[in-house]
């Protein structure tokens, strides 16, 4: 393993870390998510052409409508915090999972109604 | 450098949006609405559709905010739904005991509710919300009616409370739909003080003032009307974004209770401020809704032990219900047995508990979780989305529950964490006193949903007040001309805005905010006293004069949130001055006085209101029923067809 030594003076991380992740590769800069949070957890890039900016994980209420309304599958998505994953228990096997696992069962994919 | 906030102030880069403190906007408008939730939105619907020019103020995204942004999975109170077995009236008019303790709910937005959820529902399906079995997924379910594709929730027999199958979509809808009538919409732009008529506290309401979260610009909004369908107010107790699960489960950060605090202000009477709500579902522990709870979202989903043992379900008199059926023609009173927690201990039931929806029933299962979960508020993304991407499979798998006194505790056996004041749900808290006008006691302002005191309705609650405001506000508007504001009351109004910007100051707002909790909890927590509530009192002001003066901004957001800890310590007072007025414990209010323990002496079954008139604390009282007594009519239904504004 290669260690830079460089190291940074910063304060220490907002908790939760990061509720929201926004993939650069995906946006497309049309700033819906940032418009539409009610907290205004993300602000608009003073660069402009960038993403949006998630300045205050601390304030997200993780309601997840900026997943929703995003135009682009992937684009942007939410994640519990470590100390709200929650776990369950297969009936037929007994086998116990958590949200956030590592190589979890394979994902259901019936979309909710309506 | 003093601090790392110093170096990061020197590095940081410059905020994204114009700023521009102070600077002037001035709009006119027939009738205000103050707050884009639900009540908001069906208030301003309802005024546009009557002719009248009509704007909103919103601090964050009409499109997506309030209680209800995230969605809506039932629709409660449709007493008029053509399948509906359960009349309104007899429901009101049911006898009043002698001797019983009043549950201290607004009969007035009660009945509203009854007589209007279910027009407030076809409301928005003909704004595009596709509420029914449309596809006829559920064709043949219990809980179905064939004709109409409505399908049911909870209580199968009585048939009042809908499914709302796209209800994830809820605000989006409402949203077009004021775009469509042209309202104007003025989203990040948090309403500080209400004008009034000659800048004189008790007169009428002519608008409001307002700053914008982005750019700190000011606005002045005229209005002849003006509705307030703000939050209530929240986070009073407690505060910390370090305690995670805080965020996830408690209401909404952004419920202040800047309605109450600018009502108060401009002379409006509040009533309930002293009500506490307790241990409530829902905690410090787990997302919302995302743990199989079953007396609401989940219901009424079979929960199992550790072994697969099956925890009974009880009526309220304790009887067992031995089928599902029974459960849901049993909604008022069905629930996982009470007693759970102790036969835990005694070793009958093994932990950990969980939700067992594969074994239920094809119908139920989807319902529970994919319609309900589906749709209800934080759960589309947060729950049905993030859990099956995970690996959870709701036809294979058992979601682990922490199912103590409701879902309240964490798993186990741990107690619930007291606190209280939560905006949203309505849970019949403190807010606004109004008449059958859904008038409060300033002419020209209106109030709606949760803003309203002792408000119950929940989301059919704010929808069916909101319109039902909105149509008042109208008919208002017309019968009075412009006002020119006070320019006295906007400078000082500015002044206070403004006075924290570019201040040297040396506390940010969270600390703030978390000191302002602190003391709620210590001098007015669970278990109160005249003496303990004055010190609160005193902290209260000193904080006001010495910490929250030396409180920094550094940016248009930041200015926001402190201005809302200025509001908190407002709601924080005023919820002590009626602490300090009501001299008698309650077991409905979950009021505890050390100093007066006697719960509910029959003397002190009534509202208590407070306000300001010329600046002195005002303390009145009105009868526990006071809507159908004199100058009321003596019956809901009377007063309702006199006031409800369907004649014009």
């Amino acid at each position: 393993m290669k260690m830079d030594n460089k190291a940074y003076l910063v304060p220490n991380p907002a908790t939760p870390c990061l509720p929201i992740r926004i993939d650069p590769e995906l946006c497309i800069r049309c700033n819906i998510c940032a418009d539409q949070c009610r907290t205004d957890v993300m602000v608009h890039n003073p660069v402009k052409g960038e993403p949006p900016i998630v300045l205050y994980p601390d304030e997200c209420w993780l309601c997840g409508t900026c997943v929703e309304d995003c135009p682009v599958p992937g684009a942007i998505r939410m994640e519990h915090p470590l100390s709200q994953r929650v776990g369950w228990k297969r009936k037929e096997t007994g086998e116990y999972f958590r949200l956030g696992m590592k190589d979890p069962p394979p994902p259901y994919t019936r979309p909710p109604v309506g | 450098m003093a601090d790392y906030q110093e170096l990061f102030r020197e590095n940081a880069p410059e905020w994204p949006y114009p700023v521009n403190y102070g600077k002037e906007n001035e709009i006119s408008t027939d009738v205000l609405v103050i707050g884009g939730g639900v009540a908001g939105c069906h208030a301003a619907i309802n005024a546009a559709k009557r002719g009248v020019k009509v704007a909103i103020v919103e601090k964050g995204a009409t499109v997506r905010s309030g209680s209800s942004g995230a969605g809506v999975d039932h629709w409660g109170d449709a007493f008029t739904n053509p399948c509906s077995k359960i009349d309104p009236d007899q429901l009101a008019n049911r006898p009043r005991k002698e001797g019983v303790v009043p549950l201290y709910r607004n009969g007035i937005v009660r009945y509203i509710t009854m007589r209007e959820s279910w027009d407030a529902l076809l409301d928005v399906e003909e704004m595009g919300l596709e509420f029914r079995d449309v596809e006829d997924e559920f064709a043949g379910a219990p809980f179905r009616d064939d004709k109409t594709r409505i399908m049911f929730a909870y209580d199968y027999e009585g048939k009042t409370n809908i499914r709302v199958r796209s209800g994830a979509k809820i605000k989006p809808v409402l949203h077009k739909e004021l775009k469509r009538l042209g309202v104007k919409i003025y989203d990040r732009i948090m309403g500080t003080a209400l004008l009034t008529e000659g800048g004189k506290q008790g007169g009428r309401i002519i608008g409001t003032m307002g700053v914008n979260i982005r750019t700190g610009e000011f606005y002045i909004f005229k209005a002849k009307a003006t509705v307030l369908t703000t939050a209530q107010f929240s986070g009073i107790w407690v505060f910390s974004t370090e305690h995670i699960g805080f965020a996830s489960h408690l209401d909404d950060p952004n419920c202040v209770g800047e309605g109450s605090a600018m009502a108060w202000k401009a002379g409006a009477e509040l009533t309930l401020m002293e009500r506490s709500r307790g241990p409530v579902a829902g905690g410090f522990n787990w997302p919302r809704f995302g743990t199989g709870s079953p007396t609401n979202t989940w219901y009424p989903c079979t929960i199992v032990d550790a072994n697969g043992k099956e925890v009974p379900w009880v009526d309220r008199k304790g009887n067992v219900l031995k089928t599902l059926e029974e459960r849901t023609s049993n909604w008022q009173s069905a629930q996982p047995t009470p007693e759970l927690p102790e036969l835990i201990r005694r070793g009958e039931y093994v932990l950990p508990l969980f939700a067992d929806l594969p074994s239920m029933p094809e119908h139920e299962r989807r319902a529970i979780f994919g319609l309900m979960v589906g749709n209800e508020g934080k759960t589309r993304i947060p729950i049905y989305d993030i859990y099956t991407r995970g690996g959870f499979d709701p036809d294979k798998d058992m979601l682990q529950t922490p199912l103590i006194s409701r879902e309240a505790g964490g798993e186990g056996l741990g107690p619930p964490m007291w606190r209280t004041g939560a905006a949203g749900g309505g849970w019949s808290g403190g807010g606004l006193v109004v008449d059958w006008d859904l008038r409060t006691n300033l002419e020209g302002l209106y109030a709606a949903g949760n803003q309203v005191g002792a408000c119950s309705g929940g989301h059919p609650g704010a929808a069916a007040t909101g319109r039902y405001a909105g149509r008042k506000a109208a008919a208002y508007a017309r019968t009075v001309d412009d006002t020119v504001p006070d320019r006295q009351q906007i400078d000082e109004e500015k002044a206070r805005v403004y006075e924290a910007v570019g201040r040297d100051g040396d506390i940010g707002w969270k600390e703030l905010h978390a000191g302002i909790s602190r003391v709620m909890q210590i001098y007015c927590g669970e278990y109160k006293s005249d003496k303990m509530l004055r010190t609160g009192l005193w902290w209260l002001n000193s904080i006001r004069e010495s910490e929250a003066a030396r409180t920094y901004v550094r940016n248009p957001h930041e200015l926001e949130r402190y201005l809302e800890c200025l509001t908190r310590l407002t709601v924080s007072e005023i919820i002590i001055h009626a602490s300090l007025a009501r001299k008698a414990s309650s077991r409905p209010l979950d009021f505890k006085r050390i100093d007066h323990p006697v719960p509910d002496p029959p003397e002190w079954n009534k509202f208590l209101t407070v306000s300001l008139e010329n600046g002195d604390l005002k303390i009145g009282e009105l009868p526990d029923n006071f809507w159908v007594l004199p100058p009321y009519a003596p019956t809901h239904r009377e007063n309702y067809e006199k006031h409800c504004g369907l004649e014009d």
